[in-house]
């Protein structure tokens, strides 16, 4: 999360696009949310302004200039991987890059490339 | 943007907030430690009494919150019901990044409401919820559970609160955040029961600006590939604190059944190594940490009445609590130690000060300066964690009876209303940690601000010079103590953890202000640490400390230590002399 956000250079999280939450509190152990790059992606296709396009790779690309911050992919995201930078009011869109892999010493994340289906 | 010299101030009693800003304070104290025991000093009134509407809670991040890794805790500050001093006790899960995520350095928090309270605060929005339903609620992972059902900020927030031990005032009962950390020591747990306080909620998800952006870079991963690849890092991530159950045991050096012994055959039965071994279930990070020394237990138990039926307990543990609530209760079994560790995280009591206490208790009793009518019939004996269980529960209701109101008010209280004070190992009024290394250990228990182990690391310097032909000079040991208690505040105030204190060195250090802004070099910041330790003493004294009337318990001079027997003039003149180094003694 925190590699995420120092992404632009910048501490805190406002900026990351993965999350790690509780599963229902500490006791129960965590879930990691990113995205899992759909094929198909729901939050593309809710997207009014065409804002979001397919990233070659997996994935999708944010245009901030179409991005009007209805918020509508936000709820599209079926594992709600899609996170929302409040100060910017847009979106926080993983873009694949592996960053946050170099950061987690117990190799839980990974970047790898798989075949599209 | 986060602005870190913004103040939070929150008013119980009227149930208002507002916001200041105080660069004077950020600027010249760094945060934490320095910046809360100004705030201790601005906003505790002289003499108030610790269980009153004018005790101030204080907690405060550093400038390396949200920054670097390891920064990871936050200070509280508070007039200690315990010690009827100052109060300090620090904690990580995710408390530190959602105070500073929610655009804040510090919180006070005054006053006290007439009904139960919780208060939530998600960034700028603060309010004021009602918790009649919750209070009662005794246990702290019950409190936790509902309290994060009802507010948002999953994953970015921390929920601090209090079970049945702080409801009832109890001197030492904890704030537990995150299930497993806690604002452990000296009784912040009674202060928020005082003000009906029963949850602090925080969320938050600010950015923290960074001028350098290259050079900030450079700097985190500088640390971040000093931490993941340290030999202590690893130490902590494997087996975690309890990984000094051994070395202390072989050292002589762990107190046993209220120290009567420092080493024994049967502490092997609680090591570290069978914990993890045994019942290790998960380990757990504080937030923006690499290593996750937290080590949780999964203690499986049938149902008594009903067969194949079992319920699974995840029990966070550390070295503290496996020499309190185990070796100083004579408990070797690991069974017994998570279960009566798990009535005491539920009750949220400070394990340390419980075990202390529940071991004087056992003395006691076998010396019958107690009896079956104080006790209400429980029969302490070693190694009984059912028994210690009972025990547990009476303390944290605090009125069955004068005896368990009396247990609850600490051991130096106990201890006067029943004797036995030359077993009852309160230092300071604080109960001990599980150091039993030489002179230099207690001369940190009587001298420290906080009276932990953690403040000038005495264990440290007794097993330094452990090979020595003869100890250090008092006047050199009292400089040692003061030099690391001094930089501690340092650490302390940025705030990072100090199990990551041989990564932050004082280069480092500098370098990581200077992402801040802030330009000091390592001479400039050991004169701050010795300035912030000096503001420390300077509340102490104000609220009667006496340095000269420290009381130092006959048992630790009569159980050898690795150094053999303490002597006793040796370590009141180590003390005197550590006084002598304040500039206003």
């Amino acid at each position: 999360m925190f590699a995420c956000n120092r992404r632009y250079g910048n501490g805190g999280l406002s900026k990351s696009a993965i999350r790690v939450r509780s599963a229902g509190g500490f006791e129960r152990g965590f879930v990691v949310i990113a995205c899992r790059a759909c094929a198909d992606p729901p939050c593309m296709k809710v997207c009014p302004t065409d804002a979001l396009s397919l990233r070659k790779g997996g994935g999708v690309i944010l245009d901030r200039s179409k991005c009007i911050g209805c918020r509508l992919c936000l709820d599209a995201c079926p594992v709600r991987a899609v996170f929302w930078d409040e100060e910017a009011n847009k979106p926080n869109i993983c873009v694949h890059c592996g960053y946050c892999t170099d950061y987690c010493p117990y190799d839980i994340l990974e970047l790898r490339e798989v075949e599209a289906r | 943007m986060t602005s870190l010299s913004k103040i939070l101030f929150i008013d119980l009693s009227n149930r208002t907030s507002y916001v200041e800003y105080r660069e004077d304070l950020f600027e010249k104290l760094l945060g934490g430690t320095g910046v809360a025991t100004r705030l201790l000093l601005e906003y505790c009134p002289e003499n108030a009494d610790p269980l009153g509407p004018d005790n101030p809670i204080i907690f405060a991040v550093g400038p390396l919150t949200g920054l670097f890794p390891l920064a990871s805790k936050t200070v509280s500050m508070f007039k200690s019901p315990l010690t009827g001093n100052l109060g300090e006790s620090h904690a990580g899960g995710r408390s530190a990044i959602a105070i500073r995520s929610a655009g804040y350095g510090a919180i006070v928090i005054t006053g006290s409401s007439e009904t139960p309270v919780y208060i939530a605060i998600h960034g700028g929005d603060v309010n004021f919820r009602d918790a009649s339903g919750i209070w009662g609620i005794v246990n702290s992972v019950t409190v936790g559970r509902v309290v994060r059902e009802l507010e948002k900020g999953s994953g970015m927030r921390t929920v601090m609160r209090i079970g049945g031990a702080g409801e009832n005032l109890v001197s030492y009962a904890c704030v537990t955040s995150e299930t497993y950390r806690h604002f452990g020591r000296l009784g912040l747990g009674a202060v928020f029961g005082s003000k009906k306080l029963k949850a602090l909620v925080v969320s938050g998800d600010e950015s923290i600006e960074v001028e350098d952006k290259k050079r900030y870079r450079e700097v985190y991963d500088e640390i971040f590939e000093k931490a993941v690849e340290s030999p202590l890092m690893k130490k902590y991530h494997n087996i975690g604190t309890a990984s000094n159950v051994m070395p202390l045991n072989e050292l002589k050096a762990i107190p046993i059944m209220n120290l009567k012994m420092a080493s024994s055959p049967d502490v092997e039965g609680i090591s570290g190594e069978r914990l993890v071994e045994g019942y290790l279930g998960r380990r757990v990070a504080c937030a923006h940490c690499p290593v996750a020394c937290v080590h949780i237990a999964a203690l499986r138990e049938p149902y008594e009445r009903e067969p194949y039926f079992y319920k699974t307990s995840m029990i966070s543990y550390d070295y503290e609590p496996v020499y309190s609530l185990g070796a100083m209760l004579g408990i070797f079994e690991i069974k017994g130690f998570l279960k009566l560790l798990d009535a005491v995280e539920a009750w949220g009591m400070d394990a340390m000060s419980t075990g202390v206490t529940l071991a004087w208790a056992t003395e006691a009793y076998e010396k019958r300066l107690i009896t079956d009518r104080d006790t209400l019939g429980l029969k302490f004996r070693w190694g009984d964690h059912q028994t210690y269980i009972k025990a547990v529960e009476l303390i944290a209701r605090a009125r069955a009876n004068e005896f368990y109101k009396a247990l609850a008010k600490g051991l130096e209280h106990a201890s006067s209303c029943y004797g036995g004070k030359d077993f009852a190992l309160s230092f300071g009024s604080n109960e001990m940690p599980g150091y039993h290394t030489g002179p230099m250990c207690y001369a940190g228990y009587l001298t420290g601000s906080r009276h932990s182990h953690l403040d000038g690391a005495g264990y440290s310097l007794d097993q330094k010079t452990l090979n020595l032909e003869n100890l250090p000079e008092p006047k050199e040991a009292a400089k040692e103590l003061f030099k690391e208690e001094s930089w501690r505040q340092i650490l302390t105030s940025l705030v990072v953890c100090l199990f990551a204190r041989g990564i932050y060195e004082k280069d480092v250090v500098s370098d990581t202000l200077e992402i801040n802004g802030i330009r000091l070099n390592s001479e400039e910041l050991e004169k701050l640490g010795s300035e912030i330790l000096s503001m420390k003493y300077e509340f102490k004294l104000r609220e009667g400390f006496n340095p000269n009337k420290l009381r130092i318990p006959n048992r630790i001079l009569e159980t050898e230590t690795p150094h053999g027997k303490i002597d006793e003039a040796y370590l009141r003149k180590t003390v005197d002399d550590f006084f002598q180094l304040f500039p206003q003694y």
